[in-house]
């Protein structure tokens, strides 16, 4: 990503605001898992893992670690009051019925109607879908947190994904260093700007079309 | 009541080219002493079906590692390099299945089923190749259902008759992966005697199992625990 870590603080810091009341919601590996730091706990959040808990809770403290207690990447955790443990099937069924209001994942690229592409480089990089698709298909929100540009400079956003897709029209909302965006009905719209970046930044760092409909705060 | 207490040193029940289906996520909730029971056998050409491939020295990952897999059927690669590194030059075949699609066909195997009809993955690579069909005008893929030779898992607490309960996270494809053996392993932490579980609680009927065995615990530090030591 190259991502400096104030950077990657705002985009979750931004991320947590999309986080209401009461929501189930999973994190993805990388900045979306920041987004737990920002979401505060009276808005009684229950994150759910892949590997079996619903109502994680943060880090333990040093020492205080159990190798049976983890998250998906493998990182141990705690739990919160009222968390349950369960099997992969159910942690997967329990999105497929549609109870996960929220997913935050990361992406390679995604495209100006929503499209994701986030588990493949043919031929160089295959780690496996794990349960990005499911998630992302699956989740009645789709949050895509990433860098606006890869390290090249190349955009992201883009007008299609050159790589495989994880969910085809599946984003609602994409949150960079540079900008928020809403996707709606298979249109991209600017709602806000980052700090330090302006409407003309980010439309030339953006391959697909981008509708410029600024909405509320604008944080520059 | 029947007791299925094993010892691993008189089982003889491994083969060349036989399909392993492992317990675990990350290396989370699998066997280390079967694992490492499999690698003392020298068996190999093996199917494994698995989560994920955990890490090089972790899990089901250390038979990746000594090259004792052919084929994999997993969800997820990524934490174990030289997995990927062996796909890349064809050692090794991978078979990918969304993580919770994976999860279904091993549940369904231990199930009885034939398979499942699921939709993630529509309008990707996933539907490559797969049989579809309508039900109640839905579209669905048929994912055939997956049994394996040998099941091995790992559990907290079990009772001589093959009762389990798993501990917090590290359940996750254990009881799945359970019922989905012809034979399968459960590698206990603790051995307790018949009754002492409250029937209410226990999450695996001993009917699954085939033979328990006490586990020497677990033989690998986790990634975390190599992170604080530096």
């Amino acid at each position: 990503m190259g991502m400096g870590a104030e950077t990657r603080r705002l985009i979750a810091e931004r991320a947590a605001k999309e986080v209401t009341y009461g929501m189930m919601v999973n994190l993805g590996i990388g900045i979306p898992t920041l987004v737990a730091d920002f979401i505060p706990s009276s808005l009684d959040v229950m994150l759910h893992t892949e590997n079996g808990i619903l109502g994680m809770g943060g880090s333990p403290e040093p020492g205080k670690e159990d190798g049976n207690l983890s998250n998906a990447g493998g990182y141990p955790v705690t739990i919160n009051t009222g968390a349950s443990f369960f099997n992969s099937a159910e942690a997967f069924g329990m999105v497929r019925r549609g109870h996960l209001d929220l997913t935050i994942l990361g992406a390679l690229e995604v495209n100006g109607r929503g499209d994701i592409a986030n588990w493949i480089v043919p031929g160089k990089r295959v780690p496996g879908m794990g349960g990005a698709i499911d998630l992302a298909q699956k989740a009645k929100k789709v949050i895509v947190l990433m860098s606006h540009t890869t390290k090249e400079g190349k955009p992201k956003i883009l007008k299609e994904c050159s790589l495989p897709l994880t969910v085809k029209e599946g984003a609602h909302m994409i949150i960079t260093e540079r900008a928020v965006m809403r996707i709606d009905s298979g249109e991209l719209f600017l709602i806000e700007v980052m700090p330090g970046f302006s409407v003309e930044d980010v439309i030339n760092s953006t391959e697909a079309e981008l509708n410029v409909e600024l909405v509320g705060r604008r944080t520059s | 009541m029947r007791s299925k207490k094993s010892s691993l040193l008189n089982l003889d029940i491994l083969f060349n080219g036989m399909t392993i289906m492992c317990g675990g996520f990350g290396g989370v909730g699998s066997p280390p002493t079967i694992i490492d029971w499999i690698l003392d056998s020298g068996v190999t050409n093996l199917t494994l079906i698995s989560n994920d491939a955990g890490f090089p020295w972790i899990g089901p990952g250390k038979l990746v590692t000594e090259k004792r897999i052919s084929k994999l059927i997993a969800s997820h690669i990524g934490s174990n390099p030289e997995a990927g590194k062996q796909m890349h030059s064809g050692e090794l075949e991978v078979q990918f299945f969304p993580q919770g699609t994976l999860a279904e066909k091993i549940r369904a195997g231990g199930m009885g089923l034939g398979g499942i009809l699921v939709d993630v993955g529509l309008g990707t690579s996933v539907e490559e190749g797969k049989e579809k069909t309508i039900v109640n005008g839905k579209e669905y893929m048929i994912e055939p259902a997956l049994t394996a030779d040998l099941a091995i898992i790992a559990c907290k607490k079990a009772d001589p008759y093959g009762n389990l309960i798993y501990d917090q996270s590290a359940r996750n494809t254990n009881p799945l992966i359970a019922a989905a053996g012809d034979i399968t392993i459960a590698e206990t932490v603790e051995l307790v005697e018949t009754g002492s579980l409250n029937p209410e609680e226990i999450i695996t009927q001993g009917v699954f199992i085939d033979h328990v065995i006490e586990s020497k615990g677990v033989d690998w530090k986790w990634v975390w625990e190599l992170k604080r030591e530096g």
